[in-house]
């Protein structure tokens, strides 16, 4: 009968089953170090309240290496091979970096046609960075097509790596004094023919995002953090020019001649996955200007410094020359000198600002270098962007940061 | 050598110097506090790094160095400026600057895991990179380049 049916037993059903439901305690997840998500080893203990990220502490250290010890080992030149290793995937950003720091310090003129050189190959390294991180970013929010189209072009990317320098990804092709190998045989050709090709890609990646209802309802306004906050936590790159921050190295303090290339920095301001994506895309089209700008007016001349101390010798003057063996002698044996002093140079790699802060004692290795990496800078932020979002978005707002765990962990 | 920005710290500097560009001060241990918030105060909003030079066996040993850097939100002009702090004996210590910049925060865990520098008010000093159970400071000059044999299994 109805009344009996409404009687008060029922009601007192519901507020024990809601009750029941409430959560009362937190739990704790342990995401990584072997998660897919964090694109290497790191661990991310979370605390949730339901479905709600109450509290994130980030674990590091899986791939520490000591290269910053082991560069106190080498002598200047060969520390270049260690720089490629830090971040896997722009190395010659790396390398770039560390030449600028150790030339800064040398005070040598490094000719136009390496500075250039230097510039396109920085450019290419950003693509083939930003290609990985849309493939992956896209691959674990669920558009797995993506990454295939994706690594098409990187492959392309590498190859002209492997053309210039003989590897795919440890290039050390930067030198300190200027570029390790002349331009190969056909280099124009091939790169022409990326840089032409490449900005319809751009359109194909975007064609299979941007109108895509799951890819918007993840990524847009997801992972929000106050600007303020992210200039204090140190966050450097896209993920501060899609909070509004017209802030990009190679514009703000040029170096190896970045002035004198037409480009935009783009500057977004919802802060949040999507705008994060959208500024890699701009800057895919940009760097491809850059490479095609640097590709059309490379000047002519050395591709290495007059600076005989430094640079090693042409081997035909190293065979007829009495003072080029000599200097060929001494740099292969012991290396060279850098006058004793610090420099700090900051870079604008694909994840933001890279810094090499550089001591030397005036002997023939590094006394002490010092990595800023954007990853470490940038992950720094990962608390107080899962602070109370939901675990859902955690792995689209991961995956924004784009960063490498080697570039962290040194 | 007259960098606006020292020149405001006043006493607080005691050497200052500009190489390659470069604007580098050299602070007490005990004022670092006082002037990195007197320099946020003009315009730095940013720490870009913190990091530590050891150079044994001089005394004091280690040089704490602060990279600053002044991030105008809308375009402009950006500054940098190096500070430097040298601290030494058994237990070298020195304030922590996280109650200025929350940036601070893994540099100087990072400080404290390589070197052994303790930062007093930092609100999670734990070693960032090495594991827990690690012996010894590995960026220090006196720790051997191989390092030492380490049993992660006896280390949980």
């Amino acid at each position: 009968m109805p009344e009996t049916l409404a009687a008060e037993p029922v009601v007192d059903l519901d507020e024990s089953l809601a009750d029941a439901l409430r959560p009362k305690r937190l739990m704790t997840l342990n995401m990584g170090p072997q998660h897919p998500s964090t694109h290497g080893v790191l661990r991310i203990l979370l605390e949730l309240d339901g479905e709600t990220i109450v509290g994130a502490k980030p674990d590091l250290g899986y791939l520490h290496t000591g290269i910053e010890k082991q560069m106190e080992t080498k002598n200047w030149q060969q520390a270049v091979t260690l720089t490629d290793r830090v971040d896997y995937l722009s190395n010659l950003s790396n390398n770039l970096c560390y030449a600028l720091a150790v030339e800064k310090l040398l005070g040598i003129e490094i000719p136009a046609k390496a500075q250039w050189t230097r510039v396109m190959l920085a450019e290419l390294t950003r693509i083939n960075s930003h290609l990985v991180w849309l493939g992956t970013h896209a691959l674990d929010i669920g558009a797995m097509s993506v990454f295939f189209y994706c690594f098409r072009e990187r492959e392309e990317v590498l190859k002209l790596f492997e053309m210039f320098s003989g590897q795919r990804m440890m290039t050390s092709y930067i030198r300190i004094g200027g570029l390790a190998l002349d331009h190969p045989r056909g280099w124009d050709k091939r790169v022409k023919a990326f840089v032409d090709s490449f900005p319809s890609k751009v359109d194909q990646y975007e064609n299979l995002l941007d109108n895509n209802p799951i890819w918007k309802q993840r990524t847009i306004g997801v992972g929000f953090l106050e600007v303020d906050r992210m200039i204090d936590l140190g966050v450097t790159g896209p993920m501060i020019r899609a909070a509004g921050v017209n802030w990009d190295v190679r514009k703000d303090e040029p170096y190896s001649s970045y002035d004198k290339f037409n480009f935009k920095v783009p500057v977004l301001h919802n802060n949040d996955v999507f705008d994060r994506y959208k500024v890699r895309m701009i800057e895919l089209r940009e760097s491809c200007s850059i490479a095609k700008q640097a590709l059309e007016g490379m000047p002519e001349g050395d591709f290495q410094a007059d600076a005989p101390k430094v640079v090693l010798p042409d081997r035909e003057k190293m065979k007829t020359q009495m003072e080029s063996l000599i200097y060929h002698f001494k740099i292969v044996t012991e290396g060279f000198s850098v006058p004793a002093g610090e420099v700090y140079q900051p870079v604008e790699s694909p994840r933001g600002e890279i810094a090499y802060y550089i001591v030397s004692d005036g002997g023939n290795k590094p006394y002490r270098v010092h990595m800023r990496t954007p990853s470490f800078g940038n992950l720094q932020a990962l608390p107080a962007l899962f602070d109370q979002k939901l675990i859902a978005d955690s792995i689209a707002t991961l995956g924004s940061m784009d960063f490498v765990l080697g570039d962290t962990d040194r | 050598m007259d960098n606006p920005h020292f020149a405001a710290l006043g006493g607080m500097t005691l050497e200052v110097s500009d190489a390659f560009g470069e604007a580098t001060a050299v602070v007490d241990p005990s004022n670092i506090v006082a002037a990195c918030a007197a320099l946020k105060a003009r315009g730095f909003n940013r720490i870009s790094a913190v990091t530590a030079v050891d150079w044994y066996p001089r005394e004091p040993r280690f040089e704490i160095v602060y990279h600053l850097h002044a991030l105008p939100k809308n375009g402009g002009k950006h500054e940098r400026l190096r500070l430097k702090c040298r601290v030494g004996g058994e237990s070298p210590t020195i304030a922590s600057v996280t109650s200025v910049w929350d940036g601070a925060n893994w540099y100087e865990r990072e400080v404290f895991d390589m070197y052994g520098v303790t930062f007093t008010g930092h609100p999670d000093l734990t070693r960032i990179l090495m594991p827990d159970g690690w012996e010894g400071y590995p960026l220090r000059k006196d720790f051997p380049v191989h390092g030492h044999k380490y049993d992660y299994a006896e280390n949980k």
